[in-house]
């Protein structure tokens, strides 16, 4: 396990190119995010159709892994309604190794091969200190969603 | 090149060959310092200054000679002047609680400096929001330094008092602390200086420096976590009220009042940090036998070899003064394209220890107009191979990142 697995080429295609990026006219739900210990910040506008997310955007600033988390994590949201991307994000979540247990029925050699290029995260397990940073997008649009 | 790599073997915790760049947070400790801590433990430790049995006494005699030997170092001609806290962050608050809110008033001005550690800017937003004092500020200049031309011009009547750092813990800048505090006590203003990063790396005469105020932290010059020094002018000190109550700072109490134990102890409410005293005098012991100019001029030299090897490294930049003009041995950088945190992940699969973030001065960064750096900080154990190891770290990310 070294630093190729962290830095995968998916992830460092995200940082670089970050989707879905910018602010919503209309947003119907958003919230912020900040990590204070290392000053990562994130803002998440979400619109609605219906029950199903139409469109997302991703606003802020930070290292290589919160930013290609956050953006990686809005085109797998789009289309997906809220019991979807409640799921979505606990098989995520899962795969951080930040909540037990395989109800999600995840293979558990590869919890994260349901979510897509999201897998490519689970590299940052090994760097206990980064999984905050991967997270931070997912626990800002989980705020956005309840509010 | 002065050669310090001697005392290396002092510190075991570098046998796992890590280049440990990381000691503007907070210091390794040597051999001596911690077989000082555990022998005193074992032979002469006791509360003080309440027992009459022997081991108290002796304790006490330890404590009271750690305030001795701190006093001698930093040139305070008054062991009095000389107050025992818990590190850099308490001494600032006691300086702010203590003497802020007996001191200041609407219409007063706090003047602090936009590099300031968070521990020298947060306690003054808190105070000047009690009191309705207002907190001004003064920038830095493109160059990472001081403007000295705008302090000036904010000085007034109404400034009380200049909160400024003796080094940045970030830019690693050294203002002119002798002349802030001429300038400021020409208008009756106080001066306090956070020194955290400033007296374990020279040599500090606090008459020289011309404060009112110094505080700073053992663990950051080789002494243990858990006990840091304000020293105070007499006068200044005698203007201060004890920001904490409890056991050993009181004259007498009853039930409805009480009056104070005279200075130091006064502002020591509680047990103090008794075997860390005794650490940080047995540090400052190692300091002195390695001599302070000595150990300023090993990080000088190590500092200006690094800014010279880092902008070579594609993508790097420095935030802070580039050339060796009243600078310490800090060195904050920013590579294009790649995030600090990732830098410091990088470098730490290549054994190298920095720090990244924004160090506890977000007022700074957002000055600076950067997020969080990368910062590699020197001291009497690192040596030119540790910078080796830094920037062939730093190039390695940059060959991840794609950064040409």
């Amino acid at each position: 396990m070294g630093l190729e697995e962290l830095y995968r080429e998916v992830i460092l295609d995200h940082y670089r190119n970050p989707r879905n990026q910018g602010h919503l006219e209309h947003p119907q739900a958003s919230a912020q995010g900040v990590n204070p210990l290392c000053g990562d910040e994130i803002t998440i506008e979400v619109s609605f159709d219906g029950d199903k997310v139409s469109e997302v955007a991703v606003d802020g600033q930070g290292c290589s892994i919160s930013q290609s988390s956050a953006s990686m994590m809005t085109e797998a949201i789009k289309g997906k309604s809220r019991n979807e991307i409640n799921k979505l994000v606990g098989r995520f979540r899962q795969m951080m190794s930040l909540d037990e247990g395989d109800d999600l029925g995840l293979d558990p050699e590869r919890p994260g091969a349901v979510l897509g290029d999201i897998e490519a995260l689970q590299g940052v397990r090994q760097y206990p200190v980064r999984i905050k940073c991967a997270s931070l997008g997912w626990n800002t649009l989980l705020e956005a969603l309840d509010a | 090149m002065t050669d310090l790599s001697y005392l290396k073997a002092d510190f075991p915790i570098l046998d796992n060959g890590v280049h440990f760049l990381d000691s503007g947070a907070s210091s390794q400790k040597p051999i001596p310092v911690l077989e000082a801590m555990d022998r005193f433990a074992r032979t002469s430790y006791a509360n003080v200054h309440r027992g009459a049995y022997k081991l108290s006494v002796a304790s006490t005699e330890a404590y009271e000679a750690a305030r001795r030997r701190v006093a001698d170092f930093i040139g305070a001609t008054d062991e009095r002047e000389v107050i025992f806290t818990r590190g850099t962050t308490t001494s600032l608050n006691t300086v702010a609680f203590g003497w802020g809110l007996e001191n200041l008033a609407e219409g007063d001005r706090i003047l602090a400096t936009e590099m300031e550690h968070h521990a020298n800017l947060v306690p003054w937003q808190m105070v000047a929001k009690r009191t309705g004092a207002t907190l001004d500020h003064v920038p830095i200049t493109d160059d990472g330094r001081l403007d000295m031309a705008v302090l000036e011009s904010k000085l007034g009547p109404d400034v009380k008092i200049v909160a400024v750092t003796g080094m940045s813990n970030v830019l690693g800048t050294i203002p002119d602390v002798p002349r802030i505090a001429e300038l400021a006590h020409r208008h009756g203003a106080r001066v306090v200086v956070d020194a955290a990063q400033l007296v374990p790396h020279t040599s500090v005469d606090v008459h020289q420096l011309g404060a009112d105020f110094v505080a700073f932290s053992s663990h950051k010059m080789l002494g243990p976590t858990g006990i840091g020094v304000l020293w105070g002018r007499m006068d200044a000190l005698e203007e201060t009220e004890p920001f904490e109550g409890g056991g050993e700072m009181i004259s007498d109490v009853t039930l409805h009042d009480a009056t104070w134990a005279d200075i130091p102890h006064r502002f020591e409410a509680g047990t103090p940090p008794i075997i860390e005293a005794v650490g940080l005098h047995a540090a400052i012991d190692y300091l002195d036998s390695i001599g302070m100019d000595k150990i300023f001029e090993h990080d000088q030299e190590l500092t200006a070899i690094a800014l010279e090897r880092l902008v070579d490294v594609p993508g790097i930049a420095i935030q802070g003064p580039t050339d060796m003009k009243d600078r310490g041995g800090v060195v904050s950088m920013t590579m294009e394209g790649v995030h600090a945190h990732d830098l410091a992940t990088i470098l730490d699969e290549q054994n190298v220890a920095v720090r990244a973030g924004h160090h506890c001065a977000k007022p700074l960064m957002r000055s600076l107009g950067v997020t969080a750096t990368a910062r590699a900080s020197f001291y009497v154990y690192n040596e030119e191979a540790d910078i080796d190891a830094l920037v062939s770290g730093l190039r390695r990310a940059g060959e991840i990142f794609g950064v040409n």
